[in-house]
């Protein structure tokens, strides 16, 4: 039976296409057909996914199976889709914030040479394949090919200034960090396949199957997941590399570092929720892991001066609410949110690039101030994307934070109280960010000031189209309590996520919470007003100096681990490398020596000792002779 | 039981391995070459007297069917005496030509052979 | 013990002793004078076992050429008593002991042989007889005899090459 969407393929064959092309051709192609294969492979891969989305709302949903990937004994992983609601979601996000980054892209990498623009392109592309095949993968290991790809990327990418050694650290970093987590991710798919013998999503999540895993295994595997999802999504304890991946290019922080490749953590947890809801254990860590980081995130942001690093610790704090959202169960908010935070937080990282280009690279808020004036494009998107993220309705971060705070708040009033404070330091940093930089008096030099004008027109338009989104994005997901029928989103992933009954709280609390919650953000936006309003730098002390140096938690791990692993490095290469493997490698070849030097002496050339010898061996001969070989 | 006019095989033997091992004694004991050149001399004739009681052996089991039937034996003690004179001769004037060239006729001196 | 016997263990006895001293005798000529009396007591043995043959035959080219030129060679090298190098002793305890355990060996293997069971029958016995040997020789064996010749030429010419002065 053909299913329409036996063409699938296309939408991750497409950037690979584009990936092979612009690499390869990147010395003889020039950069108008760079910018177009790298953003049509993408465009066109968008549209697909628009078409793949009707056809899963109208109900058809496909599990495309290509060819046994691996195949030994009785394991057999195939290489397969599953293309259903989750999956097809996502695939609207990636290719569609993707696309306009691509856009983006062509013009704030253009002062670039066209060789390092054609590897950017293909890089690009190659991300985008990853992402895809991950969020397409119908069992866990091809999420898994697609979850090293993207770190793969992202370690080529943040490390596309490659002559920097400060970049290549920050690559390697990010790099060995993300392994971290995969090694509990591998070791969670093999405890999968030595228990069930298979990982595909749904012969895993099968009823029967379900049941033949002990409670002890349900917690274990989910756990070893979330620990891979923390490498991936930056919470704690893996995720300073976050901020230091700064150092890419702004588009590639926007793309990977904001809306695709840190979500990837949330889609594999959504996706197993099933898994998931079976082990109260593993939900409690997840929800305080998650809401430990975004209130320690927080709190950092609130005294960084790099504008890129605000948004990144902004979006540690976002990934935390992501997480703390999944722990509570409310893995459709969690969704949402991602969809959500896609919008906005591309929407803030691209303004901040425009803010950069148009500063001639200064990135220090410190030295900025009052380009409201000039930048009036880049300025109006980046307040909507302040206000997205602060929560205020009707904005598209309100809904999607609600749920969250709503989830948190049935269960536990304690969980909800600390999320809500880091719903206002949010709100409290993010508009900080943007007085500091957007208003106020000019700080930096007069030859910054002569530069100073709006981005082009390739620029503004993916801002304007985000910010767009950033408004309308929440109405998929308004809640029961303000309009009837308004969940399209809960209704719309209900068969992948199932649905928890119903709410748990009235309707007036409901309305009490969101109340509660809008009006203390707007109190906090405008103590910030008051505040950043004509700011001036200062020296930072106390626990603002504390704050500024990130809570020292580099610094930890730096001494905690870092140094002993190369004192261990070092020693084995001194003291083991040197005496044990030199010593016996060596040893053999003086043994060798030593010995035939020994031997040598046997040839004496005198003829007595030869005969001699002849005598002796034919004695041991004629012994073996007569009396052992009977 | 013993014939009157028989010997038993084994003190043959046993007279021929004694004489062999002296030849071998002497062979690793002694340093000048013309005495080594004699114990191996010495050790052919343990041989000949062996093989000449084999012969002996052979003709009182098989001289019913065969009247010759020990005479390879014998003959084969003739060709070694045969090569025996030969190689005497032939080593002898190899030790004059050593005595010639490093007047002594010590073994240990051809320990040339190393280089 | 009849004569046979006797003779017997006369005739070993007299071949070890002579061998061993032959062996033990620093000067070199005494050395050849006792390796001939060890042929003379070898020809006796064969003469014992009807083998007269090859007594003589014994005597005329061992004992009378071969050993007559091993003399020639002592008497022209000059050597004598005090001139003749020693080997250190823990070499000649080695070689002692070697040549010992090869006897020892030897004898060991052979003990328990079904060999013993045979006879050598002495005193009589036509084949040691020359006519006997003649015709075997020019009738069996006739092409090693000539090739032989063949090896003593050879030798012959190998002898005065090597020997010739430069």
């Amino acid at each position: 039976m053909q299913n329409a969407l036996q063409i699938v393929y296309l939408i991750p064959l497409l950037p690979l296409i584009g990936f092979l092309i612009n690499g390869i051709g990147r010395n003889h192609l020039s950069k108008p057909v760079i910018s177009l294969v790298g953003c049509g492979t993408i465009f066109a891969s968008f549209v697909l996914s628009i078409w793949v989305f009707m056809q899963v709302k109208g109900g058809n949903t496909y599990d495309a199976h290509y060819f046994n990937f691996i195949s030994v004994g009785k394991l057999v992983i195939p290489f397969a889709f599953k293309i259903d609601q989750l999956s097809s979601l996502f695939l609207l996000i990636i290719t569609g914030v993707g696309f306009l980054i691509h856009v983006y892209s062509t013009s704030y990498m253009h002062e670039e040479k066209t060789e390092h623009f054609g590897r950017y392109f293909s890089y690009l592309n190659l991300f985008v394949f990853s992402m895809l095949l991950l969020v397409m993968g119908a069992n866990f290991v091809i999420l898994f090919i697609g979850w090293e790809g993207v770190g793969l990327c992202s370690y080529l990418l943040i490390g596309y200034w490659f002559k920097n050694t400060t970049y290549n650290k920050a690559a390697s970093k990010a790099f060995i960090m993300n392994r971290i987590g995969d090694l509990a991710f591998l070791i969670a798919i093999f405890w999968l396949i030595a228990k069930l013998g298979t990982v595909s999503f749904s012969e895993v999540f099968s009823a029967a199957n379900l049941a033949k895993l002990k409670a002890l295994d349900i917690t274990v595997i989910t756990i070893l997941l979330f620990v891979g999802a923390t490498g991936k999504s930056a919470q704690i304890p893996l995720y300073t590399w976050l901020p230091d991946a700064m150092a890419g290019p702004t588009p590639v922080s926007a793309l990977i570092h904001a809306a695709t490749m840190v979500t990837a953590g949330i889609y594999m947890i959504a996706r197993s929720n099933v898994l998931y809801s079976l082990t109260p254990l593993t939900m409690d860590i997840v929800a305080y892991t998650g809401l430990a980081t975004a209130l320690l995130a927080a709190t950092i942001a609130l005294k960084q001066n790099d504008i890129k690093k605000v948004l990144a610790y902004s979006t540690v704090s976002q990934l935390g609410f992501m997480f703390l959202a999944l722990g509570t169960g409310a893995y459709v908010a969690a969704v949402f949110h991602v969809m959500t935070h896609a919008f906005f937080k591309a929407l803030l990282f691209l303004g901040s690039g425009s803010v950069i280009h148009a500063m001639s690279g200064e990135q220090d808020i410190r030295n900025m101030g009052g380009l409201s004036k000039k930048l009036k494009i880049t300025f109006i998107t980046f307040l909507i994307g302040c206000i997205a993220i602060a929560g205020i309705p009707p904005f598209s971060g309100f809904f999607s934070k609600d749920a969250i705070l709503l989830s948190a708040y049935i269960k536990s009033p304690v969980l909800y109280s600390i999320a809500l404070f880091t719903a206002l330091l949010t709100a409290f940093y993010m508009f900080r960010l943007l007085f500091i930089t957007f208003t106020g008096s000019f700080r930096g030099t007069e030859e910054q000031k002569h530069h100073l004008h709006e981005s082009p027109a390739s620029m503004t338009i993916p801002l304007i189209v985000l910010a767009v989104l950033s408004i309308i994005g929440g109405f998929v997901g308004i809640p029961e309590a303000i309009m009837h029928g308004g969940d399209k989103l809960t209704a719309f992933l209900s068969p992948v996520i199932a649905q928890h009954g119903e709410h748990a709280v009235s309707h007036s609390t409901e309305y009490m919470l969101m109340g509660l919650s809008t009006a203390l953000v707007v109190i906090m936006i405008i103590a910030a007003w008051f505040v950043f309003r004509n700011y001036q730098a200062k020296e930072a002390t106390g626990l603002g100096k504390v704050l500024e140096n990130k809570w020292y938690v580099d610094e930890l791990y730096d001494a905690a681990i870092v140094k002993p692993l190369k004192r261990i490095g070092t020693f084995f290469n001194s003291v083991f490398e040197k005496s044990v493997v030199d010593g016996l490698v060596n040893g053999v070849g003086k043994a060798v020596n030593y010995s035939s030097r020994q031997l040598r002496l046997l040839q004496s050339g005198q003829v007595g000792s030869y005969v001699l010898l002849m005598v002796l061996s034919m004695v041991v001969f004629f012994i073996i002779q007569f009396f052992i070989r009977k | 039981m013993v014939k009157k006019n028989n010997m038993p095989i084994n003190y043959y033997i046993f007279l021929s391995i004694a004489l062999f091992s002296i030849g071998i004694v002497g062979v690793l004991t002694r340093r000048n070459a013309i005495i080594i050149f004699m114990c191996i001399e010495l050790m052919l004739n343990a041989v000949n007297l062996l093989l000449v009681a084999f012969s002996k052996m052979h003709h009182l089991r098989l001289a019913e069917t065969n009247a010759v039937a020990g005479a390879d034996g014998q003959l084969f003690v003739f060709f070694i005496m045969v090569v025996a004179a030969a190689e005497v001769s032939v080593g002898l004037a190899i030790i004059v030509m050593m005595y010639r060239n490093i007047h002594s006729v010590d073994v240990n001196f051809l320990n040339r052979l190393k280089h | 013990m009849n004569i046979t016997q006797i003779l017997f263990w006369f005739l070993s006895v007299m071949a070890i002793f002579s061998g061993l001293m032959m062996i033990t005798s620093k000067n070199p000529v005494h050395s050849v004078l006792w390796l001939i009396v060890t042929f003379f007591a070898i020809s006796g043995h064969y003469i014992l076992l009807n083998a007269q043959f090859l007594a003589i035959v014994n005597i005329i080219v061992y004992a009378g050429a071969i050993m007559v030129l091993f003399l020639f060679v002592i008497m022209l090298m000059n050597l004598n008593k005090e001139t003749e190098p020693q080997k250190n002793r823990w070499l000649k305890m080695a070689g002692a002991v070697a040549g010992g355990c090869l006897l020892l060996v030897m004898v060991a293997a052979l003990k328990d042989s079904d060999i013993k069971q045979q006879q050598a029958l002495v005193k009589e016995g036509n084949i040691g007889l020359i006519q006997t040997l003649g015709k075997e020789l020019f009738s069996t064996y006739v092409v090693p005899f000539e090739i032989s010749s063949i090896l003593f030429l050879s030798a012959m010419v190998g002898a005065v090459v090597i020997g010739k002065k430069e």
